[in-house]
């Protein structure tokens, strides 16, 4: 028989660090057993599921300094406790890099993004989050705070593995480090989701820059949901890049290797080779928007 | 076990303080602890947002944060809209426009909508869709709940 009962999270002890010292303090002291508290829309969940059970939650809400966004000679730089609502509302993303806009506008729903933080959804490692693809695309860095001060990490070298980063257990995801927008750069995020705050059946992030006689001087493309973490489909860009951004064979080729290079799973969204199609379509609609964008239109 | 947490905060306007488990969820704390009903829970697994309440003016799911994270916050619940016996202009336009039918998602419903209308006092048809994406209601199908928040947010008189 089952056994209906509310869903009540296990027992854990909480901290509500003031500086950012002690909590990276408490995180070292509480082992592997300590996690951070971010947004809490991806942890409370699995909580309330029992699908984690922390010996120690660290609450990172009331830390000052680690929210905002602003741009500096070379970066735009966003603190990993941004809410996605206001990433969402962001007139400089908005208008600078539409790509995160794109993204953060369709994560979770407006209750989610109130409260979600961008460097959750990214250090959170899940393959169906959205802004691990968005980062990959546009080859961003994050910035990792630990006992012996802070490192930069590469996105491309961030998710290791499903639900696993470059994080050591005692280090906070501080800052998201994104090279500062050029002219003539434009990006795209485009999702297929079956209803709000559902993850993808699959996503695609695609970043441009374009030179001389419209060609691609750069290209970056990240997959979401359709692998074991966030994907950066390399063969896909080295295709696309020098070639013009009306080259229909090469767009062709673009999306259908992109497909080749997402290795999604049967599951109740859509069946893989249903998957890799969307997968197809989705890169070759992003490209042709990110261009658009990147030519000012 | 966890020793327990004191917190003080201001649900409708008034300071409420408590010892809580980490552990406990502010739904849970509201319904429980408080009696405030209001809030419902309806999915148990932060999709349905029948628990929707206002934390510092901002709509969240009170299913997924804790009641510690509420210490010094403002807390707003369904209860806390209506002001001397006279409803509030939202609940009253869903009243009016018959924005319900079993009524378990309105409260969350109603709160998504005045939040969005106090952000946004002239929502376009799209945008009051997108306010309220976040709220699933499984009897109505959304078309009276979407036309009771253009009703409220043509009335004038808040």
């Amino acid at each position: 028989m089952a056994i209906i009962a509310p869903l009540i999270p296990p027992h854990f002890e909480y901290a509500s660090p003031r500086s950012l010292s002690e909590a990276i303090t408490l995180l070292s002291r509480g082992g592997e057993g300590a996690k951070v508290l971010a947004g809490g829309q991806s942890l409370m969940p699995l909580l309330k599921l029992r699908l984690a059970s922390p010996s120690l939650l660290v609450d990172i809400n009331r830390i000052p300094g680690l929210d905002g966004i602003k741009e500096d000679e070379g970066f735009l730089r966003i603190g990993a406790l941004t809410r996605m609502a206001e990433v969402e509302t962001s007139d400089l993303i908005r208008k600078g890099y539409p790509i995160i806009h794109d993204a953060a506008e369709v994560i979770g729903d407006p209750l989610v993004r109130n409260l979600g933080t961008i460097g959750g959804n990214v250090s959170h490692g899940d393959p169906n989050n959205d802004m691990p693809a968005v980062m990959l695309a546009l080859g961003a860095q994050f910035v990792a705070t630990g006992p012996s001060g802070e490192r930069s990490i590469k996105a491309e070298q961030f998710f290791t593995d499903s639900f696993t980063v470059a994080l050591d257990h005692d280090e906070i995801l501080t800052e998201i480090w994104v090279p500062k927008r050029s002219s003539r750069s434009g990006g795209c995020y485009l999702k297929l989701e079956q209803k709000v705050a559902d993850f993808a059946t699959a996503a695609v992030a695609v970043q441009v820059r374009l030179g001389e006689a419209w060609k691609c001087e750069e290209v970056g493309l990240g997959l979401t949901a359709v692998g074991p973490t966030a994907i950066k489909a390399r063969k896909a860009e080295q295709l696309m890049r020098g070639k013009k951004t009306t080259d229909k064979n090469a767009i062709q080729g673009f999306g259908r290797l992109a497909a080749d290079e997402s290795s999604p799973a049967t599951d109740i969204r859509g069946t893989a080779s249903y998957k890799k199609q969307v997968v197809r379509l989705l890169v070759i609609r992003a490209f042709r928007k990110a261009c658009e964008r990147a030519r000012g239109g | 076990m966890p020793d327990k947490i004191r917190i003080t905060l201001a649900v409708n306007g008034t300071k409420r303080e408590a010892a809580v488990e980490p552990r406990l969820l502010l739904v849970h704390f509201l319904r429980e602890d408080l009696g405030l009903t209001g809030t419902h829970v309806g999915c148990d697994t932060s999709n349905c947002s029948a628990c929707a309440v206002l934390v510092d003016g901002k709509v969240v799911k009170s299913c997924s944060v804790l009641a510690v994270q509420a210490d010094g916050r403002e807390i707003l619940t369904v209860e806390g809209l209506a002001k001397g016996g006279q409803l509030h202009p939202v609940q009253k336009a869903f009243l009016a426009k018959h924005g319900l039918q079993c009524g378990f998602c309105t409260p969350g419903m109603i709160m998504s909508a005045y939040a969005l209308l106090k952000k946004n006092r002239h929502p376009t048809r799209d945008e009051i869709k997108r306010g309220i994406s976040g709220n699933v209601c499984r009897c109505t199908g959304y078309q009276k709940i979407i036309e009771s928040v253009e009703q409220a947010a043509r009335n004038k008189d808040w």
